[in-house]
């Protein structure tokens, strides 16, 4: 024990790092979406991944199957001694605040929601700047003049996605209607897919023919409905892109990978920093997916004009108003 | 779009969200009238859902799927019948035993199995059940009213929904015209009775179970593998029950319960449809009344305001030979 101890601190000192910071055992709890919603949540699986095989420190992960249990494996994490702890989902946002307060020591993160604490670094995402610019390039492919969005659970977040997309869709042409669904107000929204796809066959019959679905595992039935009608769907958080090829015009990425990531590198290098931060455009923490399976899709001009919204966006010229900030939407 | 054209839409999404209930409660139908409560129509839909799915991806064919959701759910319909009918016990408790165990070892070993956190991977259409277009569909499409409504409602579903339809007819025949319907239901009224003109109850009341159970793994099998594609964990979300409701609702009649399965299923499509549309007058309705109004409706009915629903008599009731 004692010559582990002294190795781990020569090999620590080799690094020039400071001794005790190679201790980082990192633990991830998950939204209850599951870890492989291929969406928000595995994307924080590939964040966590990535870490593990940079670095060779193992982590610990827990996917809740329900609200209640977020408490419980954020409070066991903490207690068994891993750090940092992040929470990866809004819905863990008092469970944060009451384990924050408990083990002052363990740094925690919190991912798409903000917790005032000392040992609390809040990571959140500026969404309506990735939906706008999917929206800028829903609206530029869409013939109908009409675009759909359907959101997971009625939450002022996800309205925060239906605005931003709303308003990339009307500036990318004047005029164009974004019709918008949530699926219900529960949990459940986000694991139901059936309602997802009657939500979208809807939309369509009222003429939309491109529909982002912010909605979790939902959301798969509301690009399957898309697929299956010869429509375009709209993926998020992860590249849905794949899912069905051709039949996805892009994905709305939120880089929660990179925040999980950063969690647990900065845990290790120390350099914690409590506080919110959020990562928009300008810092890549959101975007939009261009590979092979759209490429055919993405014309050059709408490219183009994404790309031009990208950089207003960045340079200021363009300000996407976050409905979070006043509960209201100008479009 | 003009008002007809809605209406149509309407009905067609009625009839995508009513079939899945009109299996269950159909499958309610037979256990009930047979005297075996059946509070885990919930749960033998997910295990036959999950068959479905994970069936369908890995040999691809949605009627191999289609034969293992329908042994799941008799499998789990069996263990229901032992211990509700060989072994006397309670018939609720060991319905909740079954919908927690669906909803647990499903999603169990859909992550053991495909890695996804309890779904099965998305099915390629060859592995699903398609729509199918009825002769004639296309061609008729642009006649006014009776081409469009053909082509749209009638026209244009998979396989499993004409099934679900033609289903009621037959539990009507089978109920009232057939000797063996004739003793299923006596077997839930009267069971001593039955007993007496030297009937086994036990192997009726077990052929009433296996037959909820192959209408259960019809419902899973709509849900996984024709509405969508794939299994997901918890994915009837509630709609057992809104099959039992629906079979309170229709009195435990074969029509009546496709009646009111078709008003649950509307006032669900009445719900999606008009999210965050506002009605001429009323303005903006919360879809949340839409979706409680088939439990409301059934509470109303319970309470005795809309005639009087008497459940079989000898429903929940272990029958006992000799005291």
């Amino acid at each position: 024990m004692f010559r582990q101890v002294i190795g781990a601190a020569v090999v620590a000192a080799t690094l020039a790092a400071p001794a005790w910071a190679a201790d980082v055992k990192p633990a991830v709890v998950y939204g209850t979406g599951g870890k492989f919603d291929k969406s928000f949540n595995e994307a924080a699986y590939g964040g966590a991944e990535k870490f593990k095989a940079e670095t060779g420190i193992e982590y610990r992960d827990f996917e809740p199957t329900n609200d209640t249990q977020g408490e419980q494996a954020l409070r066991n994490f903490a207690s068994r001694g891993f750090n940092p702890v992040v929470g990866v989902s809004f819905a863990w946002t008092s469970a944060i605040d009451k384990v924050a307060a408990e083990f002052p020591d363990t740094k925690f993160y919190l991912i798409d929601s903000v917790v005032e604490k000392p040992n609390v670094r809040s990571v959140v995402f500026k969404e309506h700047e990735g939906s706008y610019l999917v929206g800028v390039l829903a609206g530029l492919t869409s013939k109908t003049g009409t675009v759909g969005f359907v959101g997971g659970m009625d939450i002022p977040l996800i309205s925060k996605f239906a605005c931003g997309y709303a308003q990339g869709a009307a500036a990318a042409k004047d005029g164009t209607k974004t019709l918008r669904n949530m699926i219900g107000t529960t949990g459940a929204a986000w694991n139901d897919p059936v309602r997802g796809g009657e939500l979208a066959k809807t939309q369509m019959d009222q003429g939309a023919d491109v529909i982002y679905a912010a909605a979790g595992a939902s959301g798969l039935g509301v690009l399957q409905a898309a697929a299956d009608a010869g429509k375009l769907g709209i993926g998020v958080d992860s590249n849905q892109n794949g899912l069905h090829p051709g039949a996805v015009l892009t994905s709305m990425i939120k880089r929660v990978d990179l925040a999980v990531y950063n969690a647990f590198m900065e845990t290790k290098n120390d350099t914690f920093q409590p506080g919110v931060v959020a990562l928009g455009v300008a810092e890549d923490g959101v975007g939009w997916a261009l590979d092979d399976n759209n490429a055919k899709l993405v014309t050059e001009e709408a490219k183009a004009a994404v790309e031009k919204a990208k950089a207003d966006i960045i340079a200021g010229t363009v300000t996407v108003h976050d409905f979070m900030t006043d509960n209201t939407c100008p479009n | 779009m003009d008002l007809f054209t809605a209406a149509v839409l309407v009905l067609d999404s009625t009839v995508r969200l009513t079939i899945p209930l009109l299996f269950a409660a159909l499958a309610g139908l037979f256990s009930e009238r047979a005297g075996v409560f059946d509070i885990g129509l919930e749960g033998k839909m997910l295990a036959g859902a999950f068959a479905a799915g994970s069936i369908a991806i890995v040999t691809g064919s949605p009627y191999l799927a289609l034969v293992g959701a329908i042994l799941v759910s008799v499998a789990l319909s069996l263990v229901h019948g032992f211990a509700s009918i060989t072994a006397k016990g309670n018939q609720i408790v060991s319905g909740v035993a079954i919908n927690f165990v669906a909803a647990g070892l499903t999603v169990l070993l859909g992550q053991n199995w495909f890695s996804q956190g309890g779904r099965t991977p998305q099915l390629p259409n060859t592995a699903r059940f398609n729509p199918i277009e009825l002769p004639g569909a296309a061609a008729v499409r642009d006649v006014p009213v009776v081409g469009y409504l053909y082509a749209e409602l009638i026209s244009g579903h998979s396989i499993l929904v004409y099934l679900a339809f033609l289903a009621v007819p037959f539990s009507w025949w089978a109920l009232y015209r057939t000797r063996f319907g004739l003793r299923l239901r006596a077997v839930g009224e009267n069971p001593g009775a039955v007993d007496t003109a030297g009937i086994s109850v036990e192997w009726l009341r077990y052929r009433a179970v296996i037959v909820a159970g192959i209408f259960c793994g019809l419902s899973g099998a709509y849900l996984a593998i024709a509405q969508s594609a794939g299994f997901i964990k918890d994915m009837t979300a509630g709609k057992g029950y809104i099959a039992l409701a629906a079979l309170i609702f229709a009195k435990w009649k074969p029509v009546p319960v496709m009646f009111a399965c078709l008003l649950f299923g509307f006032l669900d499509a009445v719900a999606i449809r008009l999210q965050g549309t506002p009605v001429p007058l009323v303005g903006e309705v919360p879809v949340q009344i839409f979706q409680a109004l088939p439990y409301i409706l059934t509470c109303i009915l319970l309470a005795g305001f809309i005639g009087t629903a008497i459940p079989p008599k000898a429903g929940g009731v272990p029958y006992t030979k000799e005291r």
